[in-house]
């Protein structure tokens, strides 16, 4: 019974600051840093409204890029991980490697390096718009880590599904696509969207490119005027601000998870 | 036609070292029920899941009917639609409502239309008194409920062999009548039954053929008052005096 009722957690997660059931009082370390960034965004301007007003307009361009970015590539990435992680399962030998080396490849090589490296090899044979390059680094980089995080999902769906859809006469494939991935992707719910977080924050390496994202914005602004310091301020409290909001629905959609067990 | 509907010979399977099942030799005649008991470990799961491929044989065949569930060049999926099987812990798709869990064989194995799948679990569920849960998740329902619709699930297939794994182990005392009335009801209206269970009241009832194994052998077999009441071997009597 308890088994049954049990939703497995797994724990990947690359230390976005996610609120615990512990931090309830109103000075929990979320509270003091998602709301002291937001009155610092709201005092700024009005106390100097030079540059401070000038900059928060500049930069809101770059917000809808960096969303833009980390959204298509989840989306992306979602679906390669969905087959690499299948792959990490898979009998077939050659499917099982060609997945696993994929994952090593990826772990093993830093991101910014892999972003430089698919865009100017991309740029030997077909010249892409910079934005696309980047969401292709992107997915090609998540789609390892999703890959893992489905790997740890399927494999946490109890062995007694697949047995019971067998039994049933269904094949194997039919009970993965019907039985198994439906339930993965409540469980994988939670990791993956630490994996957004994580990715909404790596999206800033896309402006290395001269991806318009919000990093980018930020450095155009600062590069004309020459106010790096105020310029990245509003940079890195907008980022805070984003992050620390997501990281709240994540673990609201974590408890909900806990509560309902499997409904 | 074969004279028996499930057929086990020379039956063997082996974990690596561990014997699970030696030389197992089983008849079952259509519509017979046949309770099978013995300790733990002794080999039940494991010739239950053989008669339905989930574990292969080592050696020996096994016949439904015609059909040689250990012939590598036998379709075991279309076997398997006509062998329905409880688990001890249910294994509910747990994101499914009651009614999906019984529909989605019918429409992704026998593609059956949407709405006569629909119709053939609310038949089912109204079969197992669970007419009014529908659309609860398994996650909402008592043991007692999702084994009922556990049945209804394997039934739906339209099977001719039941075979029902510990149905009430993982039961709470209370629910596990209105498990054991189910498969009573099965029982007499002619299924060919299989059950692994230590229910004395279910094997008096409807049993017709009681086996006990041990260490991976079928030791002795007979109808429930020859075994339970005279057993001839030794090592059924010893188990028998635990049980009871
Ligand atoms: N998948 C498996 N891998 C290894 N050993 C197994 C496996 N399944 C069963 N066994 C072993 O086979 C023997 C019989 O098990 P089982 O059929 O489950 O017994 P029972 O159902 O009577 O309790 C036990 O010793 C058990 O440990
Ligand atoms: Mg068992």
């Amino acid at each position: 019974m308890a088994e049954i009722d049990k939703v497995p957690r797994i724990e990947i997660t690359d230390g976005a600051l996610i609120p615990d059931d512990a931090e309830k009082s109103i000075f929990s370390a979320w509270n003091i840093s998602f709301f002291g960034a937001l009155l610092i965004l709201i005092i700024l301007p009005i106390a100097s409204p030079d540059p401070f007003l000038e900059i928060l307009l500049f930069v809101p361009d770059g917000v809808v890029t960096t969303f833009q970015v980390t959204i298509l590539s989840i989306i992306f990435s979602l679906v390669v991980g969905l087959f690499a992680g299948l792959g990490r399962l898979s009998r077939v030998k050659v499917v099982n490697r060609i997945a696993t080396i994929y994952v090593e490849v990826v772990r093993g090589i830093p991101l910014l390096v892999q972003l430089f490296y698919i865009y100017y090899a991309l740029g030997k044979v077909v010249q892409l718009p910079r934005l696309t390059s980047a969401i292709i680094a992107m997915t090609f980089c998540y789609g390892a880590y999703m890959g893992e995080i489905f790997r740890a999902g399927i494999q946490s769906v109890p062995q007694g599904q697949m047995e019971a859809a067998l039994a049933l006469g269904m094949s194997r494939t039919q009970a993965i696509w019907t039985v198994i991935i439906p339930q993965t992707f409540r469980i994988i719910l939670p990791p993956v969207g630490n994996e957004f977080i994580a990715l909404l924050k790596d999206s800033s390496l896309v402006s290395i490119l001269a991806v318009s994202d919000l990093l980018r914005r930020g450095r155009e602004y600062a590069s004309t005027s020459f106010l790096y310091f105020e310029s990245y301020t509003v940079v890195a409290l907008i980022y805070l601000i984003i992050t620390l909001f997501l990281s709240k629905i994540v673990a609201n959609m974590e408890k909900r998870l806990k509560l309902h067990g499997r409904v | 036609m074969a004279e028996y509907r499930i057929q086990i010979k020379d039956a063997c399977k082996n974990f690596g070292d561990v014997q699970a099942l030696r030389n197992a030799n089983l008849n079952i005649a259509k519509g017979e029920v046949v309770l099978v008991i013995g300790p733990s470990g002794s080999g039940k799961s494991t010739m239950l899941r053989c008669i339905n491929k989930l574990e292969t044989l080592s050696s020996g065949n096994i016949w439904i009917d015609d059909d040689c569930v250990t012939d590598p060049k036998s379709d075991i999926r279309k076997i398997r639609e006509d062998v329905g099987m409880v688990f001890q812990n249910f294994n509910l798709f747990a994101h499914l409502t009651a009614l999906k869990n019984i529909t989605l064989a019918l429409t992704t194995v026998k593609k059956t239309p949407k709405e006569e799948a629909e119709a053939a679990a609310k038949k089912l569920l109204a079969r197992v008194g669970l007419s009014d849960k529908e659309n609860v998740y398994p996650g909402q329902l008592s043991g007692g409920q999702q084994q009922r619709v556990a049945i209804a699930r394997a039934l739906a297939m339209n099977p001719r062999v039941m075979l029902f794994d510990e149905p009430t182990s993982a039961l709470d005392p209370e629910m596990i009548k209105e498990v054991l009335d189910v498969m009573l009801d099965l029982a007499k209206e002619g299924m060919t039954m299989m059950v692994v269970s230590h229910e004395m009241g279910f094997a008096k009832a409807a049993a017709d053929k009681v086996v006990f194994m041990d260490e991976g052998e079928i030791i002795e077999t007979g109808t429930p008052l020859e075994v339970f009441n005279s057993p001839k071997e030794e090592r059924t009597k010893t188990f028998l005096q635990h049980i009871l």
